[in-house]
């Protein structure tokens, strides 16, 4: 389905340029869903805008069911890190604003956006205004909103970056929900160890940069799952898996990071 | 308490402190009239016909000023945003204007459109323009990028971008520049017409003042206060219409 093949991107800045991505190769069959971890500034984002198509000028190819994507791919969804509903909107609103954009009549893109705010558990909340929601509401309504574009594949940028572990785990359960019922392929980045086993099949460990695959940890925890599963030893032991291969990465970002923070104080 | 009681206790309060400050002699009469001579002045003037007339006909010419300058100050915004080499290039220039007192240049303006409503609605144009232009631009600069992102994402164009996303989320800002722009607009019209002696409530203002009516200017004041609330209350309407949120 999604075919990402040895995909290197560079950007030009004052200091030279930084290599945000080497040779990333990576897959994602129909219907799985695939986590994607790396640590900060690991080129986590260019990725996703690269599959989206928000970014071009990398070298290497994506392809989706076998065509290769150039600019914006109507098959893509994407859920972005930011906060990203439009406040001028209601919720409703917000999650039938591509059915508007595709043409669809008023009265069956409403239908569909109620229909998808009550499978992201915003029910009630049709009429509220994103102002008067909590970030985990935004963000679901975010997902419903890209979920009512009716991608083939659904791309999500940490959308809990922002929110605290517990929100997150429960989210995580809405999602895994989400993905039971609609059996959306999914490419989820995340920095979080727990949120990408409790919901992947799959996960991508990134290296820092330059971002390249470092490992492709199975998670063959059975399915469905909840987030209960966090107290398991299998659960336990995939984190440990997954940590084990990270922390090399994460230290040296951090270092990199604070020598950064050294060289500007000086 | 509610804050419009508030507003009027306050409003109340001073009133009542000039009042008491004349009373006791403090302050002449003749410099500072006292606020319980405004009744008698506003029934004198509005009897002469000094009250609704000249009120409209400010009105009505900060609504022309304020109105030509949205028409060309919110696409003028607009296009120094999209290009970004006039956005940086005139900025700066649209930013200087703004603080020089254009109504200075009024023998100019008097030689060419005369003593007449051009002159005063064309200060009040200038004025409303600038503060239109600046604050236009920096609405359309300061909407999010991930904002444009998901619209592109869903595949909107870039006409579809700018008319379903990059506008409703401008509109705060570019209000903002509505309203600067109408309390400029209605200041430079009102000294205009006091400068030239020619219009609405400026030229009452003026009136009272050679004839030394004191309470008068102050009414003719107090008629200015009014007309721009009003005129601002409208616009928060038509806000909240074209964007609840
Ligand atoms: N538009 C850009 N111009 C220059 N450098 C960029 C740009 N976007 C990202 N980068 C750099 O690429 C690297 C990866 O960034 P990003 O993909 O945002 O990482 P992540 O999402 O994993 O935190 C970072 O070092 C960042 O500074
Ligand atoms: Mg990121």
């Amino acid at each position: 389905m999604l075919v990402v093949d040895n995909v290197t991107k560079r950007f030009a800045t004052a200091d030279g340029g930084v290599t945000a991505l080497e040779n990333l190769s990576l897959e994602v069959s129909k219907g799985r869903f695939v986590a994607v971890i790396g640590p900060s500034g690991c080129g986590k984002s260019t990725l996703f805008n690269i599959i989206g198509g928000l970014v071009e000028g990398y070298e290497g190819r994506v392809l989706i069911d076998g065509q290769p994507v150039d600019g914006v791919h109507r098959d893509v969804g994407m859920v972005f890190q930011e906060e990203s509903t439009f406040p001028w909107l209601t919720t409703l609103e917000n999650v039938a604003f591509p059915l508007d954009v595709a043409g669809v009549p008023k009265a069956e893109r409403l239908e569909r956006a109620r229909a998808l705010l009550r499978l992201v558990g915003l029910e009630g909340f049709e009429s509220r205004y994103p102002a008067e929601l909590s970030g985990g509401m935004r963000q679901r309504t975010a997902i419903a909103r890209t979920l009512a574009f009716q991608p083939k594949l659904l791309l999500m940028d940490e959308p809990f970056g922002a929110l605290d572990e517990q929100t997150r785990l429960l989210l995580g359960d809405q999602v895994l929900r989400i993905h039971r019922e609609l059996q959306q392929t999914t490419l989820l980045i995340t920095h979080s160890i727990t949120e990408a086993v409790q919901l992947a099949d799959e996960v991508v460990v990134m290296t820092y940069r330059p971002g390249c695959l470092k490992r492709l940890v199975r998670v063959d925890l059975p399915r469905p799952r909840d987030s209960a599963i966090v107290s398991s030893p299998e659960f336990g032991r995939l984190v440990a898996e997954v940590w084990s291969d990270l922390r090399a990465e994460a230290s040296r970002g951090m270092q990199d990071i604070e020598s950064h923070r050294k060289e500007e104080i000086s | 308490m509610k804050p419009a009681t508030a507003g009027i206790l306050g409003v109340a309060a001073a009133a009542l402190a000039m009042e008491g400050v004349v009373r006791a002699g403090w302050v002449s009469p003749l410099v500072v009239a006292p606020p319980s001579a405004l009744p008698e002045a506003f029934r004198r003037m509005w009897d002469e016909g000094f009250i609704l007339h000249p009120a409209l006909i400010t009105l009505a010419q900060a609504f022309a000023a304020t109105g030509a300058a949205a028409a060309i100050g919110i696409p003028w915004g607009y296009v120094l945003w999209r290009r970004p080499v006039l956005g940086e290039a005139y900025t700066p220039w649209i930013g200087a204007a703004f603080a020089a007192p254009t109504v200075l240049l009024f023998p100019l303006f008097l030689v060419l459109f005369g003593r007449g409503y051009a002159t005063t609605i064309f200060v009040g144009f200038i004025a409303a323009a600038i503060p239109i232009v600046l604050k236009t631009r920096e609405a359309f600069v300061a909407v999010p990028k991930v904002l444009l992102d998901v619209g592109r994402s869903f595949n909107l164009g870039e006409g579809g971008l700018v008319r379903r996303v990059a506008f409703p989320a401008a509109v705060p800002g570019i209000f903002t520049g509505l309203r600067l722009g109408l309390i400029y607009a209605l200041v430079n019209i009102i000294g205009m017409e006091f400068l030239i002696d020619f219009g609405g409530l400026g030229r009452i203002a003026s009136e009272m003042y050679f004839r030394f009516e004191i309470p008068g200017m102050y009414v003719a004041i107090l008629l200015i206060v009014l007309v721009s609330w009003i005129f601002l209350a409208a616009l928060t309407r038509l806000e909240t219409w074209l964007r609840p949120r």
